[in-house]
């Protein structure tokens, strides 16, 4: 018994150890389900694959990227990242704003409905949406732009439309999620700065201008870096609006083109190689992003 | 203790039962997407058992979404683990898993080779490779013509004046100026309009020996026809929704949007449950030929079941497969039932097939399969390769879709593009 309390006392319960422990389940997780996926992709990525064999045929995966599918999906999921930042960075400030000041009545019933999207499955909502972007007149989205003395449109059949109904399921998602971390943020500002600018005669544009957007920046960079992971990785909402089939490939997105290449035509090794990009690709961005932010650059004295 | 006494009786009793049963049933286990062919085996399995006392089956089914039940089926043949004694894949998917040299199917080639001489051969082909047959069909898919005869009547339309395609065209016009609405849709998401009409006239995606064919002269001629109905004639439309499985389209049928449909016998389902509206009014006939003499069918779609060779019940398998969907029994249920068109050609003329059902009560036609065994010898098997998964995902996405709705390409161009795609 000494013994195991010996040994108890000098490394499990060290302060050295310990640290260790707490942080295992973590580490173990990481290896078993990130790294090591990580590490087989890459080397599948070299591979042709069937059903147990596989042969190493050094870069043809990666030469087959050079086609109008993979260009298609990067164009695609791009424009949906950068419609989505676009939209749900202002505008979740903008509500969240209101939400916060003391003025908006009913500010409890507001915030959770918001936030209510966040909770439903994509395919519930997405199957939702799918009928709303439908293509009779009758449908929600025509009847809308029936309002303003419009035509019905065939949504999910134009590359504009469908990008729309895309951005719209979107916001629609994620709003509440967004308005919630910039809510927070605006909480972390101290009531005195706001009551030093109201002396000072500032009005409320000024107050919003100068203090609260700078106050916001961390939130701001957060929120356009889980953004950019959020909108290259999309794919249940394109998956929801065309199962795998998107017409010319308006709605496919790169994980969709991942999905199909490797599950709906069983090309796993080139699947990989589309994954490998992807990883890349969105490192690149949210570095150039990170640095427009200056994020890297050292505290300025 | 009498507490524990009773726990030691119940407990034991379970174990007896758990043992006796053992001893007689064997459990497969069958994956599908399709509820109905999940309902289809149930009752087989029940027959078999009754047939087979002392060989019982016990059936453990699960119905997965489409996709999903595809990907899981692959993953588990891939790693080797996990998959099911038997299973369904659907026929664009089929050639997936027998990629590379080391199918994970099992060849059922000695329980249906004695019967091939019963049934539609070609439908077997495609689930065949290097000579061995991997998968069991459940129909022809006898390619048809649905038409509406109130609208063809009221048009002055006699259908069996119908011989070629450009009659119908002819007989599109009529509906159009007497009724101001559209002889036909056109799928331009999916492929059921394009590749029956390509399998139809003697052409394929591939040729015999793999190469690709599909930008051929003869599958010119086909888009750019079809294209002509939309865009020249303007006797056929876009289907709603893009293709003949939505949920615009069926509405927009069971409105009367369009006097007639060409797709597969088993079609026959969809109209019986999603356009009730239209029941009593639709006639089916064989499709409109291209030339004086040409075939008048094309064998479309198709599910094999297959038995993987995960499985440690084979020979059982194989044989409740072939009772279940091939046996004269089940090639009677599979058309009373399902509404299905055997590919035991054989039954055909059996008494059964023309008493009256769902599906004979919603159609007008007095003798369908009478019909069938007319054109049965006019269905061109159709030639699947490694490739045809990315070949059927090419005519879906691109090929109808740039030539009709988004006319960004002319037939000839789409077609070499996507045949260009299939050659790398």
């Amino acid at each position: 018994m000494q013994i195991f309390k010996n040994f108890y006392e000098k490394y499990i319960n060290s302060k050295k150890v310990a640290p260790y422990i707490f942080v295992s389940p973590f580490i173990l997780v990481f290896l078993v389900f990130y790294l090591y996926p990580i590490i087989s992709t890459v080397i599948m990525s070299f591979q042709e694959i069937g059903f147990g064999e596989a042969k190493f045929i050094g870069l043809a995966n990666y030469k087959k990227l050079f086609n109008v599918h993979y260009k298609n999906a990067l164009l695609t999921s791009t424009n949906y990242t950068f419609w989505t930042i676009l939209i749900l960075v202002p505008l979740p400030i903008i509500l969240a704003v209101f939400l916060n000041s003391d003025k908006t009545k009913f500010t409890n019933f507001f915030r959770s409905s918001i936030f209510m999207p966040a909770l439903t499955s994509v395919i519930v909502a997405g199957m939702f949406f799918r009928y709303a972007f439908g293509e009779q007149a009758s449908t929600l989205a025509n009847s809308i732009i029936g309002i303003f003395g419009l035509e019905p449109i065939t949504w999910l059949q134009n590359y504009i439309p469908a990008m729309i109904a895309l951005v719209v399921l979107c916001v629609w998602r994620w709003l509440g999620v967004n308005i919630i971390y910039f809510l927070s943020g605006l909480q972390s500002i101290p009531e005195e700065i706001y009551e030093a600018a109201d002396i000072d005669g500032a009005n409320s544009w000024d107050k919003f201008k100068y203090i609260t957007i700078p106050s916001l920046k961390p939130v701001i960079i957060y929120v356009i870096t889980i953004s950019v992971f959020g909108g290259y990785k999309m794919f249940a909402e394109s998956y929801a609006y065309w199962q795998t089939a998107t017409p010319n490939d308006i709605g496919m997105t790169i994980v969709s083109y991942i999905y199909q290449t490797g599950f709906n035509n069983f090309n796993m090794g080139f699947a990989s190689a589309i994954g490998i990009t992807l990883l890349l690709i969105v490192l690149v961005v949210n570095i150039i992003q990170l640095n427009i932010f200056g994020l890297f650059k050292k505290e300025e004295q | 203790m009498k507490k524990s006494l009773l726990i030691f009786l119940v407990s034991t009793m379970l174990l007896m039962f758990t043992f006796s049963a053992a001893a007689e049933t064997t459990t497969l286990t069958y994956w599908t997407f399709q509820e109905l062919h999940q309902q289809f085996f149930e009752k087989q399995v029940e027959l078999w058992n009754e047939n087979n006392p002392d060989n019982q089956i016990n059936l453990e089914s699960t119905v997965y979404p489409y996709d999903q039940m595809h990907n899981k089926l692959l993953i588990a043949l891939q790693s080797g683990v996990g998959a099911p004694d038997i299973a369904d894949i659907e026929i664009s998917k089929f050639a997936n898993y027998l990629k590379g040299s080391n199918p994970q199917l099992v060849p059922v080639n000695d329980v249906v080779d004695p019967l091939m001489d019963k049934m539609i051969t070609a439908r077997f082909e495609n689930y065949a490779k290097d000579g061995k047959y991997y998968g069991i069909p459940f129909h022809v898919g006898a390619t048809v013509m649905y038409y509406n005869m109130e609208m063809m009547d009221a048009a002055g339309v006699d259908i069996d004046n119908i011989v070629t395609w450009d009659d119908y065209v002819e007989a599109g016009k009529k509906v159009k100026s007497a009724l101001d609405k559209p002889m036909t849709t056109v799928e331009v998401t999916e492929h059921w309009t394009l590749y029956p009409m390509i399998s139809q006239i003697g052409s394929d995606i591939f040729a015999e020996d793999g190469s690709v064919i599909l930008d051929n002269d003869k599958n010119e001629r086909v888009l750019t026809f079809i294209n002509d109905m939309v865009h020249k004639s303007e006797i056929a439309v876009p289907a709603p929704g893009g293709f003949h499985h939505s949920e615009e389209y069926w509405a927009f049928m069971n409105d009367e949007g369009a006097a007639s449909l060409m797709m597969p016998l088993w079609y026959m389902g969809r109209f019986v449950q999603y356009m009730p509206d239209l029941k009593g009014k639709m006639a089916i006939r064989p499709l409109p030929v291209w030339d004086k003499g040409g075939n008048r069918s094309a064998g479309m779609g198709g599910t094999g079941t297959v038995v993987t060779v995960q499985s440690d019940k084979k020979e059982l398998a194989k044989n409740f497969l072939v009772e279940a969907k091939l046996s004269v029994q089940a090639s009677h249920k599979l058309w009373t039932d399902l509404g299905f068109d055997p590919v035991r050609w054989e039954v055909w003329d059996d008494p059964v097939m023309s008493e009256p059902n769902q599906y004979t009560e919603y159609f007008q036609n007095e003798d369908i399969f009478g019909m069938l065994l007319d054109i049965k010898d006019e269905i061109n098997p159709t030639m699947i390769t490694e490739k045809y998964p990315q070949a059927i995902d090419l005519l879906k996405k691109n090929v109808s879709f740039k030539v009709i709705k988004e006319q960004s390409q002319t037939p000839a161009e789409a077609l070499k593009d996507a045949a260009d795609e299939l050659r790398q």
